[in-house]
């Protein structure tokens, strides 16, 4: 894990609203994991101070980070302005990313929206023939292609209204195709909004398929140093405790959350 | 022209290499850092705030930022004493600065209980207390308000430790320096000033306090100009060594804390910020002592010119 500032190589708009951001910092790229995060000073001033987290996207040869967000406030709005050349201060990689050392199974990569950031980065680093992408947008315009951020991967793609792909919630497209693929040993990786989250908790119970999820919540730190960042675990016995989401996760077992107090 | 400036401090009986620590509840154990600098270079770690028994903290959201600074409601979270002297001391005695045990208690006997626990205790350089987190319904507030009973904590905990005994003040009262005189006659050894002001955030959109705990803490740039003028009127009103803190981001901060009355600094928010910003702050220091001719930062301390004094 480090700290240090990376010079801007392109910051680009792929999509209404959604920007690919690609910087050169070797060292990052090298240890960087699929579900792991970075937190980005968006600006040098204090407002914003915090740093924003975001997810690692992927990484090219020649030590190259991508990083693909969404505009939604002050900080991302800033960072959308940056261009090639400028400079940046990244602290990374952090957290706990998805484990893919298991090869056994099939996989069915599941996003929601901006979700599918660190989803690229995963499908980028398992086996290809192996996963099944499924991706959910509210619209067909919203819809982030592979291609766009340089990844040759085909996705099945449902859309809240129906502009394109299955017309539905991208949990329901995974359901069909769960019961397409009963045979097989089947493993869940998922990112996605809470929503999304809270159905796959069900699906991933009805079936009985272990699901792998990351999740987001407000950061100070990143490091595990504020206790800023928890969500609620799910205990026996009414017992509260909590996870450290940039420590502990961000990616946990479905089963470890408590989606009923989250 | 100084070559090589004294940038050392005494606070009491602690001695330490430079003005420069990381304030409580921001820099964790310590280990946290471990890869991003060399921690051996602080003057001091304060580590998170210790209970007797392990605390699970306030529920989420507990955090959230405002303009230049951040509100937080951690609830004082923390392992408990069992679980630091087991898993966190060991490997913060392995670096060579000193360590300050931040203590928070629910009663005058859990702070002596605390106090005694530390006794005697190697590699813990002196103990900071805690009487004024705003975050937990029994909590701090309740002395740390009233200058009485922040002067029987304080006793309390001096009477229960070999150790130097820093008090942390609140800024939530309407004079600071009462509860200053007051905790220094109680024989504290050292303050700190300040701990987070009071504050809360609304979502306009769904009408709910963006804390879970609805009210928080608020520290970061934006409490700067109300913790520096505390710690001017608490470095007047005590002989006892003032410890600034509050918005702290950079050396030039941290000076203006020093010459406003500070015997030493402490970075909280701004670790989350610049995790290197306590370095940062050192070598700049270090540097303004040179470029001003100053040989001990010791007597930068206080050295405010008012026009009163002419
Ligand atoms: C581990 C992790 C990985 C993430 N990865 C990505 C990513 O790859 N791409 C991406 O576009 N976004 C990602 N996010 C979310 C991203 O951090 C926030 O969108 C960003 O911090 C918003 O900053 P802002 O200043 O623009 O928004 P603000 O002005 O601070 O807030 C605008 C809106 O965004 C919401 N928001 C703010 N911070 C967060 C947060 N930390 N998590 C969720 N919602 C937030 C607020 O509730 C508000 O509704 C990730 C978050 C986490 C915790
Ligand atoms: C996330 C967070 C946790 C904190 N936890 C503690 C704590 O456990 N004990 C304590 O005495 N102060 C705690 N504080 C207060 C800080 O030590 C410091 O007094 C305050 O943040 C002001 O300094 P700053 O503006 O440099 O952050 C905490 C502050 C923050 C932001
Ligand atoms: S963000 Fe600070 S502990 Fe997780």
């Amino acid at each position: 894990m480090i700290e240090t500032y990376v010079k801007i190589l392109s910051n680009t708009c792929i999509t209404p609203g959604i920007f690919l951001l690609r910087f050169s910092s070797p060292g990052l790229a090298a240890e960087a994991k699929p579900g792991q995060f970075i937190m980005v000073r968006v600006n040098d001033g204090i407002d914003p101070c915090l740093r924003r987290p975001f997810s690692i996207s992927g990484t090219e040869e020649e030590g190259v980070v991508r990083v693909l967000y969404k505009v939604v406030g002050k900080g991302t709005e800033i960072l959308s302005n940056k261009r090639a050349g400028d400079r940046l201060s990244v602290l990374g990689p952090l957290g706990k990313g998805f484990d893919i050392t298991d090869p056994g199974q099939h996989l069915f990569i599941v996003a929601g929206g901006i979700g599918i950031a660190p989803m690229f980065f995963l499908s980028q680093a398992v086996n290809k023939k192996a996963v099944t992408f499924l991706a959910g947008f509210r619209r067909s315009d919203e819809i982030m292609d592979p291609a766009s951020v340089g990844i040759k991967q085909d996705i099945s793609i449902a859309t809240d209204d129906g502009s394109m792909g299955y017309h539905g919630r991208v949990t329901d497209l995974l359901e069909q195709e769960i019961i397409k693929q009963r045979d097989n040993a089947i493993a869940i990786y998922a990112c996605g909004p809470l929503p999304m989250l809270k159905a796959l908790s069900s699906i991933s119970n009805k079936y009985r398929i272990p699901c792998k999820v990351s999740m987001e919540t407000f950061m100070a730190c990143g490091l595990g140093a504020c206790q800023g960042c928890v969500v609620r675990s799910a205990s026996a016995l009414d017992q509260i405790s909590y996870y450290h989401v940039c420590k502990d996760g961000p990616v946990f077992d479905i089963n470890e959350i408590d989606w009923d107090n989250i | 022209m100084t070559i090589n400036p004294d940038i050392s401090v005494l606070l009491s009986s602690l001695e330490l290499k430079n003005p420069v620590m990381t304030a409580s509840g921001t820099f964790g154990y310590g280990k946290e850092f471990e890869t991003l600098f060399d921690l051996n270079r602080l003057g001091a770690i304060v580590v998170k705030g210790i209970s007797l028994k392990p605390m699970k903290g306030n529920p989420p959201p507990r955090i959230v930022e405002t303009p230049a600074g951040m509100l937080n409601a951690i609830g004082l979270a923390n392992i408990g004493i069992e679980g630091f002297l087991k898993d966190k001391l060991p490997w913060l005695n392995t670096l060579n600065t000193e360590v300050i045990v931040n203590i928070y208690g629910h009663s005058i006997n859990e702070y002596g209980e605390l106090a005694s626990a530390f006794k005697g205790v190697k590699g813990v350089s002196a103990i900071e207390v805690n009487i004024s987190c705003p975050n937990v319904d029994k909590g701090g507030l309740v002395f740390g308000k009233d200058p009485e009973m922040s002067g029987r904590v304080t006793e309390t905990v001096v009477k229960n430790t070999d150790k130097p005994v820093i008090v942390k003040l609140t800024p939530n009262v309407s004079d600071i320096t009462q509860l200053a005189k007051a905790v220094e006659q109680a024989g504290a050894h050292a303050l700190s000033v300040i701990n987070t002001l009071t504050g809360m955030a609304v979502d306009i959109n769904t009408r709910r306090p963006r804390l879970g705990n609805i009210s928080g803490g608020l520290s970061g740039p934006a409490i700067k100009p109300v913790a520096l003028y505390m710690v001017y009127q608490t470095a007047r009103a005590v002989k006892i060594p003032v410890i600034g803190i509050g918005g702290i981001l950079n050396a030039h901060d941290a000076l203006e804390f020093m010459i406003a009355g500070a015997s030493a600094v402490q970075v909280g928010t701004a670790n989350f910020i610049n995790p290197r910003a306590t370095i940062e702050i050192i070598e700049g220091i270090g540097n303004y002592c040179i470029e001003k001719g100053i040989n001990k930062i010791k007597d930068i301390v206080g050295s405010l010119i008012t026009a009163r004094q002419g």
